[in-house]
């Protein structure tokens, strides 16, 4: 079934792109040596390039949350209150017990059910909590004068640099899990392959995507 | 519901800020600034004053005796001592006379008193334990600086004797600190006039010359020119070898990095405190935001745990994918 319509994946792919880049330029920022550098680019290139991607991620983000507002795709973002919890507890169940026993998939996909509860809540977290934080946190280092002085007696570029390190590592955990459930398709690929062609690979005995 | 999870981060993040806040993790220390000295009363003030008739301020007033009455005129603006300046200098007990001919007491001044040989600081201070003058003369004479001396270069250069105070570094006053040991630097190398008294050097334009540094600004008033541009010495208060400027450093990791260069400088009063609540340099924290530098053991660990524990529950689920 095609699922993800092309302005999804083109959004996707340049995004995917620009968090690799911004994780590599960030940890190259937070964790280098003073003799020698611990990721291949120094300081100051990693400097420039994180600016240069953040701004590219920004402005691919507004695309993504004006693409969210104004196409349909909005909609599977959307959750409902009632059974929220047994929901998720459902789907956690498939995952760590049910896909290893035969079960069926509790949320199997459908055009209009895209994401199962988990993956909609962590979605939501990211996109919506994770990412418009780390952008405004980062444009406050890039623009430090328009940092608030301080907070409680703390510099307001620490508790800013707390913010943005922190989201970023949530960030990149979620990446790394993002990046392993897409294993969890039909076959180990059929879900990476999906976000290329924007064909959604159906199978019977697991339909597992993320 | 998205609203609730709203509601429960802003609950998270504000019982951390005030957890942390409890812990005394920010603490904000509450030593005194430098003293005002301005209510200082000098033994010489009487013989002082004589001078500074005409010398404290930009206008004074003599009595022609050739025409026989006032005559009201400009002060050369280098002969221009201000008062409250020098009385909150060090040298504030002298009289002027200590250190000046004792004929400056008759008006108009005889010419040849131009011809004064002046003191240098080592005159005074050779030999002394405080300040390490003594070392601070051997590093003058490597730096950079002491080619100019035949050119007429010495310590008043950057150290005005008259209203030169040594600011006693303290995270309470340290951005003024910074501020007025970079205007010392400043005083000629943005002012062509004073810069080409000693050089022929072309005019620097001392923000372009630094526009690779990313929040220029921010560097400027954060740390002092002296950082990159002299010779780490531990064992003098402030290094005093400028080194030539192929030599300044420009690897941002000397202090964006763990083991950073400013606590061997700006901050090497403090910086027995090589942690404060888990965070590396955490003295610098006081003042700046150093990234880089001031990474936090803490989150490094819970960050490392965390990333470990979900590696691991890959690793388990793909076990059982692959066993089951």
């Amino acid at each position: 079934m095609y699922l993800y319509p092309k302005w999804i994946r083109a959004w996707h792919i340049l995004n995917s792109i620009l968090f690799i880049i911004l994780i590599v330029t960030g940890l190259s920022m937070q964790y280098t040596g003073k003799k020698d550098y611990v990721l291949v680019v120094g300081f100051e290139e990693a400097v420039r390039w994180h600016n240069i991607s953040a701004i590219i991620l920004t402005i691919n983000y507004i695309f993504f949350v004006a693409g969210n507002l104004f196409t349909r795709n909005g909609r599977y973002y959307r959750v409902k209150r009632e059974h929220f919890f047994s929901d998720l507890f459902k789907q956690l169940k498939y995952y760590s017990w049910g896909m290893f026993h035969g079960e069926k998939h509790p949320f199997p996909v459908t055009m209009e059910r895209k994401f199962n509860p988990l993956q909609k809540l962590s979605y939501i977290l990211a996109m919506y909590v994770a990412l418009p934080l780390i952008i405004i946190s980062g444009l406050g280092l890039l623009f430090p004068e328009i940092v608030v002085k301080g907070l409680m007696g703390v510099s307001g570029m620490l508790l800013t640099d707390l913010l943005h390190i922190t989201m970023g590592f949530f960030l990149s955990v979620f990446m790394i899990i993002h990046v392993y459930t897409c294993t969890l398709g039909k076959r180990p690929e059929s879900l990476f392959r999906g976000m290329i062609t924007g064909y959604h690979a159906t199978e019977d005995h697991y339909d597992l995507e993320d | 519901m998205k609203f609730s999870i709203f509601r429960f981060l802003i609950l998270l993040v504000f019982t951390l800020l005030v957890s942390l806040k409890a812990n005394g993790i920010f603490r904000v220390q509450s030593e005194s600034i430098n003293q005002d000295s301005a209510a200082f009363i000098s033994p010489y003030e009487e013989d002082n004053q004589r001078c500074f008739v005409c010398h404290g301020q930009s206008k004074y007033t003599y009595k022609n005796e050739t025409l026989g009455r006032d005559i009201k005129a400009l002060m050369f603006s280098e002969r221009i001592i201000r008062k409250d300046e020098y009385y909150q200098s060090n040298h504030k007990s002298f009289s002027c006379t200590d250190c000046h001919s004792s004929e400056y007491a008759n008006f108009p001044h005889a010419g040849e008193l131009r011809m004064e040989p002046r003191l240098n600081c080592i005159d005074c201070h050779g030999g002394d334990e405080t300040y390490h003058f003594d070392g601070i003369e051997e590093e003058y004479k490597q730096s950079t600086h002491f080619k100019l001396e035949e050119e007429g270069f010495s310590c008043w250069e950057c150290h005005d004797p008259h209203t030169y105070k040594i600011s006693k570094r303290t995270s309470q006053n340290l951005k003024e600190t910074i501020a007025y040991d970079n205007a010392i630097c400043l005083n000629c190398h943005s002012d062509f006039d004073r810069f080409e008294l000693l050089t022929d050097h072309e005019e620097i334009n001392i923000l372009k010359k630094h526009d690779w540094l990313p929040n220029q600004s921010a560097h400027m008033a954060s740390v002092r020119c002296i950082e990159c541009h002299t010779q780490i010495n531990e064992n003098l208060p402030v290094a005093h070898l400028i080194k030539p400027k192929t030599e300044a450093v420009k690897r941002c990791n000397e202090c964006h990095s763990q083991n950073s260069m400013l606590m061997a400088s700006l901050y090497k009063f403090e910086s027995k405190e090589k942690r404060k609540d888990g965070f590396f340099n955490g003295i610098i924290l006081n003042q700046s935001y150093v990234i880089g530098a001031n990474r936090n053991e803490y989150l490094n660990f819970m960050s490392l745990i965390i990333f470990g524990g979900i590696l691991a529950v890959i690793g388990i689920h793909v076990f059982f994918r692959i066993n089951k």
